[in-house]
């Protein structure tokens, strides 16, 4: 952690009046990664309970387990918080390993649509599950 | 070192893998962005699964058959170190949010207590998981 005095030293006067940091949204990345990730810990913990389980229910348990509401709705929220965070997280190591302009933006857009993907993809299974039953 | 009189302060440089003695603090967070990794697969598998409960009991069969080999169980496994080791390391960050836990002794000791968790934590659940015939 730089204190004050030592940040202050490479940041223009300009930018410190902005207090907007150096690529203007860093902020939003910070809440987005914090808050998710408190969010995350009982979710994460509750999805653990979850995995132990949904590992010794077969097909028509998991199917009926699924549809109880709370599970439903605890389920969607673990992968799309998940996806979320991860989605963040994920973004900032591209950002800092690959310097090239072309592949760091196809990067940063295909970790995008693969959470977008895979947490639509998961989320409306559930849902299904939940509301037609097991086939 | 270059005169840097009247133009730009000398910038600090990024510290490197191959020159940096390797230390807790920097293990805890190398660790950490390798679990991210592992934790994104880890909830594309998790929505892998919910679609294959929405394709029915054969897709399902199929998909719990290779989550329950050895392969399966050994990245299950590993998922549930990077998960618990990311909920110590999210509460672990919440404290330095608050400006606390930064003095290298108190970073150490988190850092170690972070490892710890995950592993003995992830011990603990998969034993759990053998008693109540999960495996």
């Amino acid at each position: 952690m730089a204190g004050p005095s030592s940040s202050a030293r490479f940041r223009t006067p300009m930018s410190r009046a902005r207090g907007l940091g150096a690529s203007h949204h860093g902020v939003g990345h910070f809440v987005t990664e914090r808050v998710s990730g408190i969010a995350l810990i009982p979710l994460a913990l509750w999805g653990l309970f979850a995995g132990l389980r949904l590992a010794s229910l077969g097909f028509d348990g998991a199917a009926e387990w699924v549809a109880i509401a709370h599970n439903t709705v605890l389920l969607s929220l673990l992968i799309v918080v998940a996806l979320i965070h991860l989605k963040g997280a994920v973004q900032v190591v591209i950002e800092d390993y690959v310097p090239d302009f072309t592949t760091k933006t196809v990067l940063v857009l295909a970790n995008l649509f693969v959470c977008v993907l895979g947490g639509a993809l998961g989320v409306v299974a559930i849902l299904k599950v939940a509301f037609t039953g097991a086939l | 070192m270059t005169d840097t009189r009247g133009g730009l302060p000398d910038r600090p440089l990024s510290p490197h893998l191959q020159v940096w003695r390797w230390h807790i603090t920097m293990a805890c967070s190398i660790l950490h962005r390798a679990t991210v990794f592992a934790l994104y697969v880890g909830v594309l598998l998790l929505a892998g699964w919910a679609v294959a409960l929405a394709s029915g009991p054969d897709a399902y069969a199929c998909y719990t058959g290779l989550l329950g080999s050895f392969l399966g169980k050994l990245v299950l496994f590993g998922l549930t170190v990077a998960l618990l080791y990311n909920v110590a390391y999210t509460v672990r960050q919440s404290f330095w949010d608050m400006g606390k836990g930064f003095t290298p002794k108190t970073a150490d000791m988190t850092g170690v207590g972070a490892i710890a968790f995950a592993v003995v934590g992830a011990i603990v659940v998969w034993v759990i998981a053998a008693q109540t015939g999960a495996l």
